[in-house]
């Protein structure tokens, strides 16, 4: 079972209750298909995913980074059941989506830099380490029905 | 046509096995100089060049800044610091961040000699410090990080992707020499 200071819950329930959902969501994964081009093949039913101006202008991976970022909400309401709360999508990732487990750190790497971006200074080490905790264990659920 | 060449004959290689096309692709790329020169393209090197030049002034603060966040991420890279003072603006701390980001700039300054650049600290790191190189992904990350923190915007998924990859080149030729 993860433990979680007073102190890890509050700097985690900061951070998303500053968060613009419509913001960050879009700038990560367009991060992501950038940054690490290999995962487009998701998307292919996305449209034009040629280059960077045009991801970054594509509707669709904005509509899809606010979803995948409010699914993170579940993890904030759960930070004691995480595991359990995340394995219907994790069955979903798996057996319909066919997602290799490994793009998850690759998302949540690009979440942190976005995240680093916005709150420059006040993202500090003790913040990150914390947040990198949260995500480490999502992304740990994620992947943990496949097999 | 030379990236076409270098290309087919690495696949040549591949599928035979046959050292003379070993030889012949040698000629073409420097195996060293390889993963540098083929991860990046002329944009994207001279962006790195860019960033790392503006960054010089502020490396002891930038390097000191990544080594904390590796240090509170992944408490196991702390071991390899015992022998130093490595709280917060701590002048180990310091020093030693600036000693890194001014040799990441350095290598930034021509890529593709990034080997002959880095033939020193290859063998330091590979004889000496034995630093794990897994390692060196950890503080990669940080770095990000940290560039992310302080260019704000302006660390665009271009300049990140650029950034990684840069620093994963690095990396390699870094531990080149381990075994």
């Amino acid at each position: 079972m993860v433990e979680w200071s007073e102190n890890e819950r509050s700097i985690i329930s900061n951070i998303f209750s500053n968060l613009d959902y419509n913001d960050v969501g879009p700038k990560a994964l367009v991060r992501c298909l950038v940054v690490y081009p290999w995962t487009q093949r998701y998307f292919s039913s996305f449209g034009n995913l040629y280059n960077a101006e045009a991801i970054s202008t594509n509707p669709k991976v904005a509509a899809h980074g606010i979803k995948v970022l409010h699914g993170l909400d579940r993890a904030l309401k759960n930070l004691d059941n995480i595991k359990a709360t995340y394995a219907e999508l994790s069955v979903l990732h798996s057996e319909k989506l066919h997602v290799d487990p490994d793009n998850f750190k690759l998302l949540s790497d690009c979440l942190t830099i976005v995240i680093a971006g916005k709150l420059g200074s006040a993202f500090t080490p003790e913040v990150q380490a914390t947040f990198q905790k949260f995500l480490a264990v999502v992304v740990s659920a994620l992947g943990k029905q496949y097999h | 046509m030379q990236h076409f060449k270098g290309h087919f004959l690495l696949l040549l290689e591949a599928r035979t096995g046959n050292s003379i096309c070993q030889v012949l692709f040698s000629q073409h790329y420097t195996e060293r100089d390889r993963t540098s020169a083929t991860m990046l393209s002329n944009k994207e090197k001279d962006l790195i060049k860019e960033i790392w030049e503006r960054l010089t002034p502020v490396a002891a603060e930038i390097g000191a800044d990544a080594l904390l966040r590796m240090f509170a991420s992944y408490p196991g890279t702390k071991t390899y610091f015992s022998h130093l003072d490595i709280s917060p603006n701590s002048s180990h701390l310091l020093s030693h961040g600036k000693k890194i980001v001014l040799a990441i700039a350095e290598g930034a300054q021509d890529i593709s000699q990034l080997t002959v650049t880095l033939a020193p600290l290859q063998t330091l790191h590979a004889y000496q410090l034995r630093v794990d190189p897994r390692n060196f992904k950890l503080l990669s990350h940080s770095m990000l990080v940290s560039l992310a923190c302080y260019l704000g915007d302006e660390f665009t998924p271009v300049a990140h992707a650029a950034m990684d990859k840069y620093l994963s080149a690095f990396a390699a030729v870094l531990a080149e020499k381990y075994r």
